[in-house]
């Protein structure tokens, strides 16, 4: 029974990615054509997803060798605090962002101070500037888990040869770094590729329409589904093969992972220059990654205490749908864990919801939901299913690479001492991939949390999500009340991530 | 000469204490129970384990402001002594220096302590290849090129049989006749101690003693190490 | 406790519940399909909802769409299978396109309307209406463009919305064709470079004004009236262009199909009532569609008034909105 899990699974995730643009295409009525800007759009879309995933791996290489090889008090929390923009809901991010590169924040006003110009972060750069700042979290952690993994006898052996910076750069760093660096760069491109909130506040104009939006505007305001249905398929057939190159490199993305470990001898890292090069690369990192998480704290602090009643509300209903979208997330990543066969098609179902929209996705399950139920009683469990599905992708690259390890590592062991199905499952398998399944949780509870377009079109004006109650203050003109709202959110989704996370880390104890 | 300066070393409830020295040349058998700071002493020296207290000096120069990699020594570990992604020759390079491809003069010198070691032609070879003997040979190689005169082995042989152990004793004490250069060797067995080492350092109960010669060792063993002996 | 017999408590409440049931009929069910912001506490919904529930004695249930375009994208996914009895929230840019969708029945209403222009459409009811208008602080902006050739030859900047998903983006692109014609493309050409950002929606342009982001923001000219009664701060102001000004009138209407029909008609003849449209200039921050027996608010007064009214007929925004678009589009994507 436990075996059957995993293609059932896989069954209801492939339905829910594929199911959608089906209802889509069938829903169009034969309509089917793009418009005029669609072309520039995809080759936007193409372009700055390129182009911040290159951008993040590049900045997180130098920051991450920097954590990696330096030990200093509060290298913990800061770990943990540059986690951080991965999980924000993208309303408390470009709130953020803003806050420190907007015409008025800080970076401006510094600039102003030493009399440069402002160059402003709307257009093609904004986009990417904020596409750098949600992934680069993502990619750092990646190859910091990549530098926890070179063992540490290969540096102990590299500081008892006294070899140069440069030489253990070549011999041990390099060939990591190459086996790393594909799998988040097309992880990256795959998140950027389905961007859309950020795009749509900081892109400027039509120059900045990424795919997801001509799907947006194409569903909401033109009513036009094959036009949607045809973008979202463009939109597959472009991440399949980033997703096809993400999967071959499937490295465990270790969000939760103890990096903690006693730093192996670096003696070639003690001259001066790479201090400097490492304090220049934390500092600056920290800088650019937790200022403005920082800002959004600080502009929502003073509203806190006067917040409407209904925003406390709404916090609860969120919290209650990350804590459902964690559950379905947990129960999928078991359910894959436990399918026993190393199945590739099992495997790459899992990694499907990477190419998938999330508008389709919305949209579609709308049209398969209408005919059998009413939508709003059904928009908070949409919105937690839809939020485990997506965190899926990022959670199998931590939990499938354990179970194999397990397997490897136990399996004949196991075999000797008679331990089948269940059993063994329980008692070899789980402990080791406990962490990996709190890293799911967390991941789909926090983007259950920030979710607007599943909840935001089942509708269901009774009962507000945080999000969409934020998204109500600032239509309100309640500008003060919604900073205080984006910070609630904004402790939701970080707090609802770290309590799955830890109790994925509890395994370790 | 190496001395060892009142050095105290602590981790954690780990403790050793270490007050002696050894003369040039000499070749010494460090001798203990398991756990009680064997591996850990020549880590110290080689720089790897920070000390806590005390100082180490080779030939009256303190080594505390030298990085590992610029003491006069050179350190084998029990494994991992070989990088397993380059080459058998280029493994042996870096006993010249920072490149894994020296020219044609280093890759000359590279070929001969190779042969030395009985691996004449091994050059090409992924050290997961090789067996266990093989692979120590590789390193042995390596620490001719480096050429230090202090040698710290943490058990290099302890995987091999008895022949091959024998075997690679041998070559030991032949290159150490070569090179004139100190040794410090870990090791569980008596008989090794005895086959190679003029000296013995019993580590036991927090304290590395200073060095004793083998046979008065065996005759007369301290009570720790008859403990250990059984 | 005995299994065998039944306890006697539960079984009377039951009994009871089943009788009572059957008395007093379950209230009757009006659908109502809007747009978020008319529901929410600050919105007009719950006063009116209030307000109408105790006249009909019925139950009015809210569902909700992004905006008024979302609103008709959402009945067009729905089509026949609709639940609403009424749509309230649509406006004269999108009203063609929803009589095309023949979801929508005749109204009967016809109220003494206050509207800059004549009002003779058979399916539909206005309820508010008001001028689009760029918003500005009158410390950052003493002297305000008089028209578009101003703005563009100024260097102020503008936050405006996307005209493909939202109504005031939609507004200012038919604005400026209404305003300058043929001469509508080099317009927008001349304003790219005042343009900071385009957003989806009304909100987060404003929401990006407040912020200093931007020195004016495309909204209604009756935005300033919530800063001055609601925060006491009377900086915020409407730029006059002398072009005049496009025009938002939104409307309601009832869905044919609806089984409760009489209560659909009777909600939109609320809706055009004394009661609830003296509730729409504080919650929806627009003018009612017919001005209250009491007047409007303190404050209002205070609002700058267009000398001109700008507004297409619906068939012809329907027919202009595309190849405007696309206008907007090339020159804004140079």
């Amino acid at each position: 029974m436990i075996r059957s899990a995993g293609p059932l699974a896989a069954l209801v995730v492939a339905g829910l990615v594929l199911g959608p643009l089906a209802a889509l295409a069938l829903a169009a009525q034969g309509r089917w054509a793009l418009a005029p800007g669609d072309l520039a759009a995809i080759r936007f879309t193409l372009l700055q997803a390129a182009v911040s995933a290159a951008l993040s791996c590049a900045l997180a290489v130098p920051l991450a060798r920097a954590l990696a090889r330096r030990r200093f008090r509060g290298r913990r929390l800061l770990v943990t605090l540059l986690g951080a923009p991965f999980l924000l809901p993208a309303l408390v991010a470009v709130a953020g962002l803003l806050a420190v590169f907007g015409r008025s924040g800080l970076f401006s006003r510094l600039l102003a101070v030493a009399g440069l110009p402002f160059p402003g972060i709307y257009g093609q750069g904004g986009v990417i500037l904020a596409h750098v700042f949600l992934n680069l979290p993502l990619v750092t952690r990646l190859l910091l888990q990549g530098w926890a993994e070179i063992p540490a006898e290969r540096f102990r052996l590299a500081a008892s040869l006294g070899l140069p910076a440069g030489t253990v750069n070549r011999l041990l760093e390099t060939p990591m770094l190459r086996e790393r660096l594909p799998g988040a760069f097309a992880a990256v491109f795959l998140i950027c590729l389905t961007s859309f909130a950020v795009a749509l506040t900081l892109g400027g104009g039509p120059r900045a329409t990424t795919v997801e939006l001509a799907i947006f505007q194409a569903i909401r305001f033109e009513g036009d589904l094959g036009r949607a249905a045809l973008l979202g398929l463009v939109q597959v057939a472009l991440t399949l093969p980033a997703a096809l190159l993400a999967r071959a490199v499937a490295a465990a993305a270790g969000f939760g992972a103890g990096l903690d470990r006693p730093l192996p001898p670096r003696p070639e890292a003690a001259r001066p220059l790479l201090r400097l090069q490492d304090g220049l690369a934390i500092g600056s990192g920290a800088a650019f990654l937790v200022v403005p998480v920082a800002a959004v704290a600080v502009a929502g602090t003073p509203a806190l205490a006067a917040l409407p009643a209904s925003v406390w509300a709404a916090a609860l209903r969120s919290a209650g749908v990350a804590a459902l979208a964690g559950m379905v997330a947990l129960a999928l990543a078991l359910a894959w864990a436990a399918a026993s066969g190393r199945g590739g098609l099992l495997r790459m179902t899992g990694y499907l919801p990477l190419a998938a929209s999330p508008l389709v996705m919305g949209t579609g399950l709308f049209l398969i939901v209408l005919p059998l139920a009413d939508p709003a009683r059904l928009a908070l469990p949409a919105a937690a299913l839809v939020a485990a599905v997506l965190a899926l992708p990022f959670g199998l690259r931590a939990v499938l690479p354990a179970r194999d390890r397990a397997e490897a590592d136990f399996g004949r062991l196991a075999d000797s001492l008679g331990l089948a199905g269940g059993t063994r499952f329980r008692l070899v398998i789980l402990p080791r991939i406990r962490r990996g399944l709190g890293l799911t949780a967390g991941l789909a509870a926090a983007f259950a949390a920030g979710d607007l377009g599943v909840v935001a079109l089942f509708s269901d004006p009774g009962r507000p999500t945080l999000a969409l109650e934020l998204q109500r203050l600032m239509g309100a003109y309640r500008i003060e009340a919604a900073a205080g709202a984006a910070l609630v959110l904004l402790a939701l989704a970080l707090g609802a991530f770290a309590l799955f996370d830890r109790w994925g880390r509890r395994a370790d104890a | 000469m190496l001395t060892l300066e009142r050095v105290q070393l602590r981790q954690g409830d780990f403790a050793l204490d270490a007050d002696f020295t050894l003369p040039a040349g000499a070749r010494a058998a460090v001798i203990g129970p398991s756990g009680a700071g064997k591996s850990t002493l020549l880590l110290a020296i080689a720089g790897l384990v920070p000390l806590t207290s005390g100082r180490i000096l080779w030939q009256g120069r303190d080594l505390a402001p030298l990085e590992p990699g610029d003491r006069p020594l050179s350190i084998l570990f029990q494994d991992q002594n070989l990088f397993p992604h380059l080459t058998v020759a280029q493994n042996v390079a870096l006993g010249l220096g920072p490149r894994p491809d020296p020219g044609p003069a280093g890759q000359a010198r590279v070929a001969a302590v190779l042969a030395r070691v009985g691996l004449g032609g091994f050059g090409p070879r992924r050290p997961g290849t090789l067996s266990g003997g093989e692979q120590g040979r590789v390193a042995l190689a390596r620490t001719l090129l480096r050429a230090r005169p202090l040698l710290l082995l943490d058990e290099p042989f302890a995987a091999l049989g008895p022949a091959l152990k024998a075997e690679m004793l041998e070559l030991l004490a032949g290159l150490l006749d070569e090179t004139g250069a100190t040794l410090m060797m870990v090791t569980h067995d008596p008989a090794d101690a005895r086959a190679i080492a003029g000296q013995a350092i019993l580590v036991a109960e927090g304290r590395a003693a200073a060095p004793v010669d083998v046979p008065a060792f065996f005759a007369d063993p301290p009570a720790a190490l008859r403990r250990y002996l059984g | 406790m005995n299994p065998t017999r039944p306890p006697a408590a539960p079984v009377l409440a039951l009994t009871l519940a089943l009788v009572t049931g059957a008395a007093t009929a379950e209230p009757r069910i009006l659908t109502v399909y809007t747009y978020d912001s008319f529901v929410t506490e600050w919105g007009p919904g719950p006063a009116i909802e209030q307000g109408f529930e105790a006249l009909c004695g019925c139950d009015l249930r809210w569902v909700t769409a992004g905006d008024g375009a979302a609103l008709l994208s959402r009945l067009r996914l729905e089509g026949a299978r609709t639940r609403a009895d009424v749509v309230v929230g649509l406006d004269t840019n999108l009203i063609t396109e929803a009589a095309a969708s023949a979801l929508f029945a005749p109204v009967a209403q016809d109220a003494p309307y206050d509207l800059p222009v004549e009002w003779d459409d058979e399916l539909f009811v206005p309820y508010d209406w008001g001028y689009f208008a760029f918003v500005f602080d009158r410390a950052r902006v003493p002297e305000p463009p008089a028209n578009f050739p101003d703005l563009a030859a100024s260097d102020l900047r503008i936050v405006i919305q996307d005209p493909r998903s939202s109504t005031p983006g939609l507004g200012l692109v038919l604005w400026v064709k209404a305003a300058h014609g043929a001469q509508a493309g080099a317009i927008w050409e001349a304003l790219a470079d005042n343009v900071v950002t385009v957003t989806p929606g009304w909100s987060e342009a404003y929401a990006l004004f407040l912020a200093g982001e931007a020195d004016m923001v495309l909204s209604y000219t009756t935005s300033p009236a919530y800063h001055l009664i609601v925060e006491g701060d009377d900086g915020k102001a409407a730029a006059r262009f002398d072009e005049g000004h496009y025009l938002q009138i939104e409307v309601a209407g009832r869905i044919a199909s609806s089984e409760v029909p009489d209560l659909a008609e009777a909600f939109l003849a609320y809706l055009v009532s004394d009661a609830a449209q003296a509730v729409i200039p504080t919650t929806n921050w627009m003018y009612p569609a017919v001005t209250p027996a009491a007047g409007l608010p303190e404050g209002f007064a205070t609002l700058m008034i267009p000398d001109r009214a700008l507004l297409f007929a619906p068939r012809e925004a329907q027919e202009l909105r595309g190849p405007a678009i696309e206008e907007w589009r090339a020159a804004l994507s140079r």
